[in-house]
């Protein structure tokens, strides 16, 4: 996602790298003049590693941060992504580089929250149906009435309905209901 | 409720902050504490820096280059409660570990000695050996380095020190990416555990009571909630107690395994939490003493000498500039005059100095306390050395390089 948006705003020499293993060597072959890299990626450490070698051989690679880009940096982290530029590059040319990978990221983040919270609310429904399901049968209760005894208990003890049906259905698996 | 958003990394010394929330200790200082778990040091670090999170587990030497500033523009952090001290080992390859022989298991002058002359032979076929340290700024780096040096290898040209994510260390020591490692638990109990290496030596026996992980503020955050700051002191003072009780180790060993957590096997989170690790594949267990000392004999206490010491050791590696300055601004890191407060009428232990002569214990020592009786453990590193935080140029200068 961010690839494309970097190649339709006119940056072309863009290689995505990613296996763990070989990544170092891959940069020193590459010599990239800025690398992005997801704040959940855990060769950050390792990045920063070779970095810090690399200028103790004069090699100018630098991590981003002047103070005076603290606010686009801060915005990058917000995204979740670190951004590395060699030093020396022009601030400017950096900056529409970096403010592009955040606004996709984000937009990319966004869409996977959204997939996520879908998933969990279809798995809850799930989970209450079953519960539901169990007083019915165990208490006699039609639907609306066992569904109201969930609710009760959830407000009464503070705890989410998915929870107590959850709580509910592993004690009725326990207990050995004929499911 | 006072909010505070903590980072960690899956480590077992990130039991503090994990039981204060989870025992309801946070909640009971009037603290409500959200945990967030990152993959690598430098996200922990930026989320902390970029205020993300409000507090992170971090490494010592991490928060003191981040203060000073010595890789990227400086953002000043305080680290008023220390979360243990030592806790990881030095972990080779089944290969290599064979090759030094095991019987030198249990005398870490011996072991070192024995890897040394390894490394110096290795390095003149031009193989030199690879070890892994989690992070430049770690005390991993820095203690590995120390037991190389006096025992007589150059860690900076016999042997090639490199940085892997803790997580991964049983893969790269299984696929021979590495031939040795520096890291804490339960990841050593983990490779070891897949059969792919065998613990040598434990940073305790390196250095006693080396130090370690804190929790590190930014300094703004700390000056700007100093009162939540010291409720949620609190509240890690009283998960100290809980995890050096031994009765309830196994429930704590349980919390750390879920998958939000360490995400690892109850079995090998104990084996650090006990003190006994297991060194090899099918070995019994080793008693270690003093291998995680994660409360008692007042661990938390921010020494400042401690941050002094490792600034030296940044210095002695070329990571820090040579100068008083420098171990000043390490120091006012460490922030003991905060702990102290939090915890004044609490019957916690305060230590009446702020710095000590590190490495100067042998035996256990009542030393000076406001309240509480302190009794400090021996804090001896291997070779005898000690650090005089009053002569720190000194000890810089006469050490070898």
């Amino acid at each position: 996602m961010i690839e494309e948006g970097l190649r339709e705003a006119g940056f072309s020499d863009i290689h995505l790298l990613l296996e763990r293993n070989g990544l170092v060597a891959k940069l020193h072959q590459l010599a990239p003049d800025v690398v992005l890299i997801n704040l959940e990626n855990p060769g950050r450490d390792v990045l920063e590693e070779s970095f810090a070698l690399s200028r103790a051989l004069a090699r100018p690679i630098a991590m981003f941060v002047d103070q005076s880009d603290e606010r686009s940096i801060s915005a990058a982290v917000d995204a979740g992504i670190s951004a590395y530029v060699v030093d020396g590059m022009r601030k400017e040319r950096i900056k529409p580089v970096l403010e592009l990978a955040v606004r996709r990221f984000n937009a990319f983040s966004r869409l996977q929250t959204e997939l996520n919270e879908a998933k969990s609310a279809l798995a809850e429904r799930k989970i209450v149906d079953r519960a539901k399901a169990v007083l019915m049968k165990r208490r006699n209760l039609d639907e609306p009435a066992a569904y109201a005894l969930l609710r009760k208990q959830a407000m009464d003890t503070g705890r989410r309905i998915a929870e107590v049906a959850e709580a509910l259905v592993t004690a009725e698996a326990l207990l050995g209901g004929d499911e | 409720m006072s909010r505070f958003r903590i980072g960690f990394l899956p480590l077992v010394d990130a039991v503090l902050p994990i039981v204060a929330h989870e025992y309801g200790l946070a909640a009971k200082e009037g603290v409500s504490i959200t945990l967030i778990r990152d993959p690598s040091w430098a996200t922990v670090r930026d989320r902390l820096i970029y205020g993300q999170t409000d507090a992170s587990h971090l490494l010592a030497p991490l928060a003191i280059a981040t203060s000073m500033g010595l890789d990227r523009p400086p953002v000043a952090l305080a680290a008023p409660f220390m979360l243990g001290l030592n806790g990881n080992t030095v972990t080779l390859s089944n290969d290599i570990a064979a090759q030094i022989g095991l019987d030198v298991i249990g005398d870490v002058t011996r072991t070192g000695r024995a890897l040394a002359d390894l490394a110096r032979a290795r390095a003149s076929q031009g193989a030199r050996l690879r070890l892994a340290v989690v992070h430049r700024y770690s005390s991993h780096n820095y203690i590995l380095r120390y037991w190389l040096a006096a025992s007589g290898c150059d860690p900076d040209h016999d042997v090639e020190i490199v940085v892997v994510p803790p997580p991964f260390i049983a893969e790269s020591l299984a696929m021979g990416e590495i031939d040795g490692s520096c890291v804490g638990e339960p990841w050593n109990s983990v490779a070891v555990a897949g059969g792919h290496g065998v613990i040598v030596a434990a940073t305790s026996q390196i250095w006693n009571r080396g130090v370690e992980k804190l929790l590190a503020f930014r300094r703004e955050t700390l000056d700007q909630r100093r009162d939540e700051v010291e409720a949620l002191i609190r509240a890690l003072h009283e998960a100290g107690k809980i995890v050096s009780d031994p009765a309830q180790r196994e429930d704590v060993a349980r919390l750390l395994a879920r998958a939000d957590y360490v995400g690892q096997p109850v079995e090998l989170i104990l084996r650090a939490l006990s003190n006994e690790i297991m060194l090899g594949q099918g070995h019994n267990a080793t008693r270690i003493r003093d291998f995680l000392v994660l409360h008692r004999e007042a661990a938390n206490f921010p020494w400042r000498s401690q941050a002094m010491w490792l600034y030296s050791q940044m210095v002695r590696w070329s990571h820090g500039a040579l100068d008083e300055q420098g171990f000043d601004e390490a120091a006012a890191v460490f922030r003991p005059d905060v702990y102290r407060s939090a915890l004044a009428g609490t019957g916690a232990i305060l230590p009446g100095a702020s710095a000590k002569v590190e490495g100067a214990i042998a035996q256990p020592l009542a030393v000076g306390s406001h309240s509480g009786r302190l009794i400090m453990g021996p804090d001896r590193f291997f070779d005898g050395g000690s650090f005089d935080p009053d002569r720190a140029l000194d000890y810089v200068r006469s050490q070898a390089k």
